[in-house]
């Protein structure tokens, strides 16, 4: 049976991989290759911004109904510390150049889209709601960032070796999106989750054939990091929450 | 203004008798408000000045994503984040139609760039002042936004048609940002004591800077006789200068914060505000680059665009594969 607990954990995985990616593309903002990608990559942004808030709004109306008091988005996202954050590694993950960052997003957003498919048809209706609509967003966003790899991957040979060389970076941090853990495994038992398991061949199916035709090799590298979902995070999440977090921290109880 | 002090070439405005025919055609349109088209035949000195104020103003719409890009990874709420992110991706929207509306004159995009990065082309002098604290982003919203729009709605009139129809888009989505930016003040004024004086703090060092957008003093300006003469300027410097004065004083009497400018009274004879003097040397000085910030701004616009040629290069050459593959296939 699924708890309020594990449903909340579960919840906060979406809403904090949302958050924290979303955080790192508006990094991009005005700094990018040409104008029309400044555009599209806020686009992205405020997208994926928007469903971190749906989640964390469920998750608060979760935590309402375990403690009697849920914490608000912002006490959520802007007060908790690094242990709690249920984010995936590969989310936290530095920009880069372009290629790492249409990288990051091309491995996420394949995920994503799967994930979401799967989460439309969730026997929690919330869920299903959220999830259908974040559906519809995520399905531009496999468009672009596929797009993209082929470009780089087969525009200029500079344009191809640094696109491989962020595919291979980033590929130790797709792991997580794949292994199940007890949270995982309950609440797909109830039929509130998906099988994390069961969305790797998809995926790799779907990144193998983008990659082939953007002249890319599929890393063979087995060894995959893990933690994120349990809040072991890499260096870099706590220089991401130290600017996010600054003012809320700063201020406290202050109304912005 | 985003576009201030724009050269027009012109050393004084010649009368209707002293024109070509052609110039007097073209004149008597304009004065008729026909608007002119790309392909109608034009003045050389209208058409470059016309470039030049239109990329000046889209330089500043991509240069002013700067200052306020700066606390996006810092806004204190979701909701704020989202609402910036927004806001300053309106910003490059602007930039795009200006660009576009410049190009009908025969620049490219490209060279109109070069020519920001170069130092040759002008931006607004506003985004040479940092941001130093979130109250900042409440004040650009609310005074630059507001001054822009102040500029930006005559300009929807003007009688070049590209500049004018990308002038209403614009003016469409300044509402919002002021807006945005007004209540980000509000917030702070009905805050704790440290968020007020924050306000206060943003507002004494964005006033002057928001004034002196609207450029120097009619009385110095020849070129603006020219350009209102084309109707590419429908008001003076200093008619919009006090429009904006009257339109702001009250919203900062409703925010409880003070204007840093002593000799500020109403005056019931004229029906307006006076102010004191400005520091125009302040203003040629951060023109001439010696503002707060002009070396970052530039710098961070320069390494944009020079990180970011790899993937313009590999853009353009994956569509001429493309191309080339077509070609074949159709052979
Ligand atoms: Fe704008
Ligand atoms: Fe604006």
């Amino acid at each position: 049976m699924t708890t309020d607990r594990t449903l909340f954990d579960y919840l906060l995985r979406l809403a904090d991989s949302d958050l924290i990616l979303a955080q790192r593309l508006g990094e991009w903002l005005g700094h990018g290759p040409v104008l029309e990608e400044d555009i599209a990559f806020a686009n992205v942004g405020l997208d994926l911004l928007g469903q971190a808030r749906m989640w964390f709004a469920y998750a608060s109306e979760v935590e309402t109904r375990m403690n009697g008091r849920g914490r608000t988005e912002d006490e959520l996202a802007l007060l908790r510390d690094g242990g709690d954050f249920r984010n995936l590694l590969l989310v936290e993950q530095p920009n880069g150049n372009y290629a790492d960052t249409i990288a990051r997003q091309f491995y996420f957003d394949v995920w994503h889209e799967l994930l979401l498919t799967r989460l439309e048809r969730s026997a929690d209706a919330r869920i299903a709601e959220i999830a259908a609509k974040a559906l519809k967003e995520v399905t531009y966003h496999v468009e672009r960032s596929t797009d993209w790899i082929i470009r780089l991957g087969d525009g200029t040979d500079v344009s191809h070796a640094r696109m491989q060389a962020a595919i291979d970076v980033l590929w130790p941090y797709t792991g997580e999106m794949f292994t199940a853990d007890a949270t995982d495994r309950a609440l797909t038992g109830d039929g509130v989750a998906c099988d994390s398991e069961s969305l790797l061949a998809p995926w790799r199916e779907r990144v193998g054939a983008v990659l082939s035709e953007a002249t890319l090799t599929l890393p063979s590298a087995e060894w995959m990091q893990r933690g994120g979902k349990q809040g072991v995070h890499t260096e870099h999440l706590g220089h991401v929450l130290a600017e996010m977090q600054w003012l809320q921290r700063a201020y406290p109880g202050a109304q912005w | 203004m985003y576009a201030q002090m724009v050269d027009t070439g012109a050393k004084r405005v010649r009368s209707l008798d002293e024109l070509s025919p052609e110039e007097r055609a073209f004149q008597e349109r304009i004065d008729a408000d026909i608007k002119i088209e790309p392909k109608d035949w034009m003045p050389e000195a209208y058409r470059k000045t016309l470039i030049r104020q239109i990329s000046q103003h889209a330089h500043s719409e991509i240069v002013g994503m700067l200052p306020e890009g700066n606390w996006i990874t810092r806004a204190p709420t979701l909701k704020r984040k989202a609402i910036l992110m927004a806001k300053v991706q309106d910003e490059a929207g602007h930039g795009l139609y200006l660009y576009c509306a410049a190009e009908t004159l025969g620049v490219s995009r490209d060279e109109l760039i070069a020519d920001l990065h170069s130092g040759k082309a002008k931006y607004s002098s506003i985004f040479n002042y940092p941001t130093l604290t979130w109250a900042d982003i409440g004040a650009i919203g609310w005074l630059v936004d507001g001054a822009a729009i102040m500029n930006q709605i005559p300009l929807c009139r003007c009688s070049f048609g590209p500049y004018s129809r990308a002038m209403i888009r614009v003016c469409k989505e300044e509402s919002f940002h002021q807006r945005q930016g007004f209540d980000i003040m509000i917030r702070l004024c009905q805050g704790t004591p440290e968020q007020k004086a924050m306000a206060q703090d943003a507002l004494n060092r964005w006033w002057w800077p928001s004034l002196m957008m609207f450029g120097p003093p009619d009385a110095d300006s020849v070129h603006s006789a020219q350009s209102a003469q084309w109707k590419i300027k429908i008001l003076s410097n200093d008619e919009l200068r006090q429009r904006f004065v009257d339109q702001t004083v009250p919203q900062a009497d409703f925010l409880g914060i003070t204007m840093p400018d002593p000799l500020l009274e109403w005056n019931d004879e004229r029906g307006h505000y006076d102010f004191g003097p400005i520091d125009w040397q302040e203003l040629f000085n951060v023109v001439k680059g010696n503002g707060p910030c002009n070396r970052e701004r530039l710098s961070a616009r320069v390494k944009a665009w020079e990180d970011g040629a790899w993937v313009r290069e590999a853009a353009l050459a994956y569509a001429e594969k493309q191309a080339a593959k077509a070609a074949k296939q159709a052979a």
